[in-house]
C-alpha cells in the first residue's frame, strides 16, 4: 500500500516533506499571479454581462429578449473546456489570436454571464410589483427605479446562487491550465512532471482550492447578514 | 382641481371602465364606494397612470392628459407628479428606513437638498405620529404605522391631490383608526381628496361627496346623506343593505 510504503520508509517521507515545501510557494504564486484574478476579473466582467442580459430578457423589446435568449443558450448548451478552446485553438485558423490569460477572460466571463443572468432575472421577477408602482407614483425613471429599488433587493436574493456561481468560477478556472494559462493546476501539473509526485502536487493543489473556497463561504454569510439588517427574522 | 371626461378602460375585451366624468373642487375628499370588480380600483389607478386609460382625458391640477393619443414618458412622468398615491398594501421600500423611505422622492427625483428633505421628512412624520420611529426599517411597524408612513411618503411629494386605495382593507381592524384619523385631519386642512374605501364610517364623517360605482360605471353620486340615507338606485340600495348586513351580524 502506498500510505505503508511512506511511512515505513522515513527517507520517503522526508523527500516528500522537502518537495511539499519547496512546491508550496509556486502554487500560493500561481494562485495569486493567476488564478484569483482570473477568478475575480471574470466575475466582475460576467456579473455585468448578466445583469445586462437579464435586463434584455425582461425588456419588452423583442430583439432584446432573443438576442438575450440565444446567448444563455449557447453558452448553457455548450461545455466551458468547449468554449475555452474555440476561443483559444480555434479562432486562430480565421486569424483571430487571443493569448491565453486574455482568452480564460473572455471564456469565463461569457460563461458567468449566461449563468447569472437567469439568476439575476429570477431575483428581479421575485421583487413584488408593488414595488415598481411605488416607484412609478414617486415619479422615479426606469434606471432610478433598478438603481434605487429593484436591485438593491435583488441583490439579497441573489447571494447565495451567485456566490454558487463564483465559487463554481474558482475551480472552474483550473481548465484554463488546458489553454495554456499557468494558473494554480498548471504549475501543479509542471512540478509533479519533474517529480512524479502526482497525489502530493495535486492534493496540495486541491487543499489551495478547498481554501480559498472555504473564505468565499464565509465572505457569503458575512454579506448575507449585512443584507438580512432590514427583513424580520 | 380634477375634471374628468369619458374615461374608458379596458383589459383585453374586458372593458372595465365605461365613461367616468367627474370634476373635483379644490380641497373636496371624494370617497369611492362599489362592490368589488365595479372598477373603483382601476379608476383610481388611472388617475395616476399605473393603469393607462384607453381613451378619455383627465386634468389633475391644470395638466391634461389625452389617453386618445400616445404619451411620452415625459409627459406621464409631469402628469404623475400631480398626485400621490396610497396603496392597499402599503408598498414601502423595505430597504430603507422609515426616513429615507421618505426622503427617497424628494431627493432622488425632485433633487432637493438632502438637510431640507430631512427636515421635511421629520415634519411628517410628526404629523402622522411616528417621530420615533425615523430609524426603524418597515418590518419593524405595525400595518397601520406602515400605512401611515405611506402617507407621510406620498405627503413628501407635496402632490396636488392625494389618490387613497383601500388604504385600510390589509389593516388589522383595531389599527384602522389610526390610519383614518390622519385622513381626516387631512381633509380638514384642505388636502384634495379621492380615497377608495369600504370603511363606511370615514365616508360619512369625511367625504365631501361619495360615488357608488357598479359594473365601470358611477351609478350613484351625492353628499354622504344623500347617498346613505335616501339612495335612489335600486343597486345601490342593495349594495348598502349588503354592508349593513354584515355590520350587524
Amino acid at each position: 500500500m502506498y500510505l505503508n510504503s511512506i511511512f515505513s520508509n522515513p527517507e520517503r517521507l522526508e523527500r516528500l516533506g522537502d518537495i511539499a515545501q519547496s512546491s508550496f510557494l509556486p502554487l500560493i504564486e500561481a494562485a495569486v499571479q493567476f488564478t484569483l484574478p482570473l477568478s475575480v476579473i471574470s466575475f466582475i466582467l460576467g456579473l455585468f454581462l448578466a445583469i445586462v442580459t437579464a435586463l434584455a430578457r425582461i425588456s419588452t423589446v423583442r430583439i432584446f429578449q432573443w438576442i438575450a435568449r440565444v446567448y444563455v443558450s449557447i453558452i448553457r448548451g455548450t461545455p466551458l473546456l468547449v468554449q475555452l478552446f474555440i476561443l483559444f485553438y480555434g479562432l486562430p485558423t480565421i486569424g483571430v489570436t487571443i493569448d491565453p490569460f486574455p482568452a480564460a477572460v473572455i471564456g469565463f466571463s461569457l460563461n458567468v454571464g449566461a449563468y447569472a443572468s437567469e439568476v439575476i432575472r429570477a431575483a428581479i421577477l421575485s421583487i413584488p410589483k408593488g414595488q415598481w408602482e411605488a416607484a412609478d407614483t414617486i415619479g422615479m425613471s426606469y434606471s432610478q427605479t433598478l438603481r434605487r429599488v429593484i436591485l438593491p433587493q435583488a441583490s439579497r436574493v441573489s447571494v447565495p446562487p451567485l456566490s454558487n456561481t463564483f465559487i463554481s468560477l474558482v475551480k472552474d478556472t483550473s481548465l484554463a491550465a488546458l489553454i495554456l494559462v499557468t494558473e494554480m493546476f498548471r504549475v501543479a501539473q509542471q512540478i509533479a512532471a519533474t517529480n512524479y509526485e502526482f497525489l502530493l502536487l495535486y492534493g496540495q493543489a486541491a487543499l489551495i482550492y478547498w481554501i480559498i473556497c472555504f473564505s468565499l463561504s464565509l465572505v457569503q454569510g458575512r454579506l448575507e447578514n449585512r443584507f438580512d439588517r432590514y427583513v424580520s427574522r | 382641481m380634477i375634471s374628468i371626461k369619458n374615461l374608458h378602460k379596458s383589459f383585453g375585451e374586458l372593458e372595465v371602465l365605461k365613461g367616468i366624468d367627474l370634476d373635483v373642487e379644490k380641497g373636496q375628499t371624494i370617497v369611492v364606494i362599489g362592490p368589488s370588480g365595479s372598477g373603483k380600483t382601476t379608476f383610481l389607478r388611472c388617475l395616476n397612470i399605473l393603469e393607462k386609460p384607453s381613451a378619455g382625458t383627465v386634468e389633475i391640477g391644470g395638466l391634461v392628459a389625452d389617453f386618445s393619443k400616445p404619451m411620452s414618458k415625459k409627459q406621464i412622468t409631469a402628469f404623475r407628479k400631480q398626485s400621490a398615491m396610497v396603496f392597499q398594501h402599503y408598498n414601502l421600500f423595505p430597504h430603507m428606513t422609515v426616513l429615507d423611505n421618505i426622503m427617497e422622492g424628494p431627493v432622488t427625483v425632485q433633487k432637493k437638498g438632502k438637510a431640507q428633505a430631512k427636515e421635511k421628512a421629520l415634519a411628517l412624520l410628526e404629523k402622522v405620529g411616528l417621530s420615533d420611529k425615523a430609524d426603524s426599517y418597515p418590518y419593524q411597524l405595525s400595518g397601520g404605522q406602515q400605512q401611515r408612513v405611506g402617507i407621510a411618503r406620498a405627503l413628501a411629494l407635496e402632490p396636488k391631490v392625494m389618490l387613497f386605495d383601500e388604504p385600510t382593507s390589509a389593516l388589522d381592524p383595531e389599527l384602522v383608526g389610526e390610519v383614518l384619523q390622519v385622513m381626516k385631519d387631512l381633509a380638514q386642512e384642505g388636502m384634495t381628496m379621492v380615497v377608495v374605501t369600504h370603511e363606511m364610517r370615514f365616508a360619512k364623517g369625511a367625504a365631501d361627496e361619495v360615488l357608488f360605482m357598479d359594473s365601470g360605471r358611477i351609478v350613484e353620486r351625492g353628499t354622504p346623506d344623500a347617498v346613505f340615507n335616501r339612495p335612489q338606485e335600486e343597486r345601490t340600495k342593495r349594495f348598502l343593505n349588503l354592508i349593513q348586513d354584515t355590520d350587524t351580524i
